[in-house]
């Protein structure tokens, strides 16, 4: 879990940082794009990275839902009577979310992957035009997407910050001061990228980005 | 104080068990939940009923015997609390409490709220253990511990094997207990030889007996009436990293 998650994260911060070209505008973000997908030329053919870098996160995204599904397995035959009175889990929120808010993350992924990646659920759907498929897809009176987008960030957000802390303890962070930095460290990240995320999708709602 | 209690009454491990309500009338408030439990069984006893088996052994909060889901708490409302040390003011007159027992597959229930923790005894025959010489006491400046493991060993040693972790854990995870049985030694220099072997054999007998696996949620150590804190488990996961990078998967002895 912990090493696959790490790994999703560095990209989520990579694909954040990418998403945050929108404001320098239309020319630069679709280079940028392009780019993308000449990343090792002329070493490796052109979207050969791509690929690569697709079939590693892949693979981590595969490896991480079996660990998440061998977990709740254990957890389920672990207690096979229930409880007749169960209070809430008295930890955060972001813990006791974290299985289910795992599917919505992977609905999510797989609408966003037809959405703007392939462009099958795009409006626009044009696979050279990147900043317009952006602009297209949040328009105001596509708030609906906007929304679905938002709650989806903020999902991921919240795995992340129950994740994050969970990934450095599963990977042997065993002093108290560094239980807290890493409490402290998972909210921020968790934050920093859900502002980040949310803030392309909320420049193109109000005008900012066009 | 009068009380409705709802207690989960099962004959035996077959049995499939069910929560019965009673009354208990004129409870006073500086009674201990478990002699409340005593009232109540002594007039069952005299209405020729079977009274409530429950655990509970020195009252003192310090043998780990009592343990009981008091209102969806492990021991009851209070922290830092065992069952046997909470006391009836903690509740308000006319209140319904529900009573259960540890619920976990390595737990089974043998009567009522009594249950079995041998589960815990396997793990800590998988490694609680040192190679010291037997003898006469050892000079005590002969092996130096720093402070800070001296301290934290300590605070793992506090455990008192009660199960409320278990209990208390969304994935039925033993794996507090786990960890301080694992670095209540491994912190110290008497427990360096094993350390390794130790933590690989601990951590198989916690799986092998049906207990789930730790996802960080932090229940543990809110209800532990130890107070183990929650980095325990992180020391045991950096010790198990270390042992499975170091020896492959050689279990302990």
């Amino acid at each position: 879990m912990a090493v696959t998650g790490l790994l999703l994260v560095l990209f989520l911060v990579a694909h954040m940082l990418g998403n945050l070209k929108v404001f320098t505008g239309e020319t630069s973000f679709d280079h940028y794009a392009h780019w993308l997908r000449d990343i090792g030329t002329p070493l490796l053919p052109h979207t050969w990275y791509l690929w690569i870098q697709r079939t590693v996160l892949t693979v981590a995204v595969v490896a991480h839902i079996v660990a998440a599904t061998v977990l709740a397995r254990r957890a389920r035959a672990a207690r096979p009577v229930k409880y007749a009175h169960r209070k809430k889990v008295q930890g955060s929120y972001a813990a006791r979310t974290m299985r289910w808010g795992g599917v919505i993350i992977l609905l999510f992924v797989i609408y966003h992957i037809l959405d703007l990646t392939t462009g099958h659920l795009n409006p626009q759907g044009d696979a050279s035009n990147p900043y317009g498929n952006v602009v297209a897809d949040f328009a105001p009176e596509r708030w609906y997407v906007t929304l679905f987008y938002t709650l989806a960030v903020v999902t991921v957000g919240f795995h992340l910050r129950h994740g994050a802390f969970s990934a450095f303890r599963s990977l042997g962070q065993q002093t108290p001061k560094g239980e807290r930095r890493a409490r402290t460290g998972a909210l921020v990240l968790a934050v920093a990228l859900c502002a980040g995320y949310l803030v392309v999708p909320f420049a193109v709602l109000t005008g900012l980005v066009s | 104080m009068n009380l409705t209690l709802r207690i989960w009454r099962q004959k035996g491990p077959e049995d499939k068990g069910r929560m019965v309500t009673y009354q208990v009338d004129d409870v006073s408030p500086d009674m201990s939940f478990l002699e409340m439990l005593d009232v109540l069984n002594e007039r069952l006893i005299l209405a020729g009923e079977e009274p409530v088996a429950f655990d509970h052994d020195c009252r003192e909060g310090i043998c780990g015997m009592c343990g009981l889901m008091i209102n969806g708490d492990a021991h009851g409302p209070q922290r830092g609390t065992t069952a046997c040390q909470l006391h009836m003011r903690q509740f308000s007159d006319g209140e319904t409490i529900d009573i259960e027992p540890w619920r976990a597959r390595a737990f089974p229930v043998i009567k009522d709220l009594v249950v079995n923790r041998n589960a815990f005894d396997k793990i800590i025959a998988a490694g609680g253990y040192i190679t010291a010489p037997t003898g006469s006491a050892p000079e005590a400046h002969s092996t130096p511990v720093a402070k800070a493991n001296a301290d934290a060993a300590f605070e793992s040693a506090a455990c008192i094997g009660c199960g409320a972790c278990v209990a208390a854990c969304p994935n039925g995870s033993g794996m507090l207990f786990t960890a301080a049985k694992v670095t209540q030694l491994s912190l110290l220099p008497q427990g360096q030889p094993e350390r390794y072997t130790r933590v690989i054999g601990m951590v198989d007998a916690h799986d092998e007996a049906g207990f789930g696996g730790c996802t960080n949620a932090g229940e543990c150590t809110v209800v532990c009436p130890k107070g183990i804190p929650l980095n325990t488990i992180g020391r045991l996961n950096r010790d198990y990293l270390a042992a499975t990078a170091k020896r492959g998967d050689t279990p302990g002895t």
